[in-house]
């Protein structure tokens, strides 16, 4: 029975605009969140799908499938793809706009009218990328990191892609934005900062690097725009320019931006854990304060992106040494996340699947960035596949198995629907080995000397390269499950109404599944700490 | 992994020992910790969780102990490196050239080679120079690389190998199509022989044996030297003019700003390896390509031209 006053559902809301309309001028934070969800899973199956035509290439030595040119557009989409549209945007823009406003006890985010246009700058930003590929003289093929002078002197249609980068930056700077003013102004009457849960505190983190670093990078690809077309000499050495310092401009805005990927995935797992281990967080303050410490020192480490470029040896000294620094906040995170399960009451089920399969991958990302940010083995490494593995078990590995966590964790609340445990649980289980056999073997690849970016290489490489390959094919049939599964428990999943199906404390537990147009009919007031199990 | 080819490998591979000794150390006993309590803290054997809110005494414990941890690595890195940093006085140095898609050697004497010779045990500069993009030299077996950027004077790298042999050497920066494909291989010999070998300048030239394939010949020339990464056999356009059917033929050129027609000859072959920016094909630009004068002989040229002529057939 239902009351005529009940608030209605933010999925059946019909408000000004019908169909289609009613979700892309929607300023609603949840249809938002779900906006970017849509538009970066159609993406990332396309990134995935030109993963493994590389991984067929690489199978064996010479032409397989591809000629060189095509294989070089291929490295170039995957990565402005997985780079640009999924990781960077990714957990903020998605559950972010979803479950910010909610954990935090508020109604929406701060400028709601400016979050739809984040999304629409998104939008329009892709699709200019998009026309890279199909007009002018071919697909670009320089590399996501568009270095000078290789993207002055190619022929390909570099512009577009480096134009449409630019647009979503601007996209990620109003997400920014929104987030601090909201995390600031927004929190419901006794949430204290050291009140607030962990997911709301990496998205604070990610925020300010958003606003600060991304700035760099808008600069810098207008000044490829302006070389590129005005022969103004920045970058080119042909018209007196500096190639390494476009290598200094790219990275000071890159690196921050694996800890604009990262920070919010360590978040999703400090929501994970204590819920399924039915306990509160294990040094609630360190997490918080290893959080803040990584987006700071993380702005003063790119160089280790560059120790084989020809700076000084006094700035390689330093980049090195703050690198190692870096390591031990993510260090911290571990042993927390570990000490919380320590005397829980363990629920093992599909998200906390995904948490510890993440702890495992992101330690051995993290380790692996302690042979890459020493200086003897740094120069052996750099440039190799053992750096293609690193950043994969990081950015994939790390926020790709966090982000696989939320979808798991929120989607009950998100869409009034349960998903199939046993064939999520599958899917988990056909990725994890996919993943470690596509991934493992590029690290011994590495050790051995292989290049990356390679089409083709040496017969000394071919065993690790079949391996890797054989990975590719099995991490996309666990996938394709994990997918299916998702797509059709969305429209036709066991329909539950239980408010808090996994026992989680934090405010978007409390409210109606799926949640009301105005997330709450009273904003609640906080009195306790956010993972009280008492 | 290769064993002490340069004297770097030690340092190098201390360093690498070191820190994955430490990595593995954590990995395995994190995940085993993992494990031991995904089963011992199972719901079904724990069903009551007991709250612990933290303890200060650990977080003290476990950021002190990994930062020492990190300050060894840090140390190790650096000693297994500095010396890749400071190349002696004395050495022999070769000057390294990277362009799209190859890599010459040019020795003090005038010998441009396509792999790098070197003698053992002796201190090797390498100053290293690009024309076109960025390139990166890379011998895994001496653990050593160091970025070509064009127009950065004084860019050098040093090694010194310590057993003879044969090894790969990798352009290691994406420069583009046949980024893959730009390979050479650096031959360690005894100094003795080395010094031999560089003493000899009658080997620079190439002998054409009674009865030997001209064209064949030429067209191994043509592979060996890097000329197919921007000129093709079969009339597709990479970068340059492509090679096929135009030998006798008459073609218009651009030549100190003066557009004229000229015949392609053997004698315009020879002027535009010698001197690539003197006639400018028709649809191409100058700056493109970099003399082989001193690299290509005129009798390789000759076999060039006879290859040349085969592509008219």
């Amino acid at each position: 029975m239902e009351s005529p006053t009940k608030p209605i559902s933010y999925l059946d809301y019909k408000g000004e605009y019908k169909g289609i309309l009613g979700w892309i001028f929607s300023t609603d934070h949840k249809r938002v969140g779900l906006l970017y969800l849509y538009t970066m899973l159609a993406f990332f199956s396309v990134g995935a799908i030109l993963g493994l035509l590389m991984k067929i290439q690489l199978i064996a030595p010479g032409y397989t499938i591809m000629g060189p040119q095509t294989y070089n557009s291929l490295f170039t989409l995957h990565g402005i793809i997985m780079i640009f549209i999924i990781v960077v945007p990714g957990l903020p823009a998605v559950f972010g706009n979803f479950f910010l406003p909610i954990m935090i006890g508020a109604k929406d985010v701060a400028f709601p009218r400016i979050n739809l246009l984040s999304w629409w700058l998104y939008a329009v930003g892709i699709l200019i990328v998009l026309t890279s590929q199909f007009m002018g003289d071919g697909p670009p093929d320089t590399g996501w990191t568009f270095y000078a002078p290789y993207s002055f002197q190619t022929a390909t249609n570099v512009l577009p892609a480096v134009f449409g980068a630019f647009v979503m930056g601007f996209s990620s700077i109003l997400t920014g934005i929104n987030f601090v003013v909201t995390i600031h102004r927004m929190r419901a009457p006794g949430m204290t900062w050291f009140k607030m849960p962990l997911f709301p505190w990496t998205l604070y983190g990610t925020a300010w690097i958003q606003i600060l670093a991304t700035p760099v990078i808008g600069i810098t690809l207008l000044l490829i725009i302006a070389e590129r077309t005005l022969g103004i000499g920045f970058f080119d050495p042909a018209l007196g320019g500096d190639p390494i310092l476009y290598q200094h401009l790219f990275w000071i805005y890159s690196h921050p931006a694996v800890y604009i990927m990262i920070l919010p995935a360590m978040g999703v797992i400090s929501e994970i854990i204590p819920v399924f281990s039915k306990k509160t967080i294990f040094g609630y303050k360190a997490i918080v304060l290893s959080t803040m410490a990584i987006a700071f020192v993380g702005y003063f480490v790119w160089g280790h992106h560059m120790f084989t470029s020809g700076m000084s040896g006094r700035a390689l000294f330093a980049f090195s040494f703050l690198t190692f620094l870096v390591a031990i906040p993510s260090a911290i995170k571990v042993f927390n996340w570990v000490s919380t399960m320590h005397k829980g009451s363990l629920d093992l089920q599909t998200p906390f699947y995904w948490a510890v399969s993440f702890l495992f991958v992101f330690m051995i990302g993290g380790l692996t960035g302690l042979v890459l940010g020493s200086l003897a083995t740094n120069v052996h490494l750099h440039d190799t596949h053992f750096v293609v593995a690193h950043f994969h078990f990081i950015v994939f590995g790390g926020t790709g198995f966090a982000f696989m966590g939320a979808v798991h964790y929120w989607f009950p609340k998100m869409f009034g629907r349960m998903y199939d445990a046993n064939w999520a649980n599958l899917g988990w289980g056909i990725f994890f080995i996919g993943f470690l056999a596509l991934y493992l073997p590029m690290f011994y690849l590495g050790i051995m000397g292989m290049p990356r970016r390679y089409y083709d290489y040496l017969p000394e490489f071919h065993g690790g390269n079949i391996f890797s390959s054989l990975g590719a094919i099995v991490l996309i049939a666990g996938l394709m499950i994990i997918f299916i599964n998702l797509v059709r428990s969305a429209r036709h999943g066991t329909k539950i109404s239980e408010k808090n199906p996994w026992g989680g404390t934090t405010l978007e537990w409390q409210v109606d599944t799926p949640p009301t147009l105005e997330n709450f009919e009273e904003i609640p007031t906080i009195t306790g700490k956010p993972y009280d199990y008492n | 992994m290769y064993s002490g080819a340069s004297t770097f490998v030690e340092g190098v591979d201390n360093a690498f020992v070191f820190i994955l000794g430490i990595s593995f150390f954590f990995l395995i006993g994190i995940t085993a910790v993992i494990i031991l309590f995904l089963y011992r803290y199972n719901k079904k054997k724990h069903p009551k969780a007991t709250q612990i809110e933290g303890n200060n005494t650990l977080e003290v414990i476990w950021t002190i102990i990994p930062l020492i941890l990190v300050m060894g690595m840090f140390y190790y890195g650096y000693v297994g490196w500095i010396p890749m940093k400071r190349p002696p006085d004395q050495g022999v140095e070769i000057t390294a050239n990277a362009r799209m898609w190859n890599f010459s050697f040019r020795y003090d004497n005038g010998r441009i080679t396509d792999k790098l010779y070197v003698p053992k045990d002796t201190a090797i500069i390498l100053h290293l120079n690009a024309v076109d993009v960025l390139h990166s030299l890379y011998i895994p077996a001496f653990r050593v690389k160091e970025d070509m950027v064009p127009g950065l004077p004084d860019n050098k790298m040093w090694f010194e190998a310590t057993k003879t042999g044969t090894y790969s050497l990798f352009c290691t920066e994406y420069c583009g199509l046949q980024h893959s494909y730009m390979y050479s291989e650096v031959v360690v010999m005894e100094p003795d022989e080395f010094w031999a070998w560089y003493a000899d300048t009658t080997a620079l030239d190439v002998e054409v044996p009674e009865g030997a394939n001209l064209v064949l010949m030429g067209r191994q020339i043509v592979e060996s030297k890097g000329c197919i990464a921007c000129h093709s056999y079969d009339g597709t356009i990479v970068i340059g003019p492509s090679f096929k059917g135009k030998f006798g033929e008459t073609i218009t050129v651009t030549t100190e700003g003066q557009e004229r027609q000229i015949v392609y000859d053997a004698e315009y072959v020879k002027r535009s390896i010698y001197d690539p920016d003197y006639d400018i094909t028709q649809g191409f630009r100058a700056g493109q390509m970099f003399s082989y004068e001193g690299e290509i002989s005129e009798r390789e040229i000759d076999l060039i031209v006879e290859f040349l002529k085969s592509l008219n057939e």
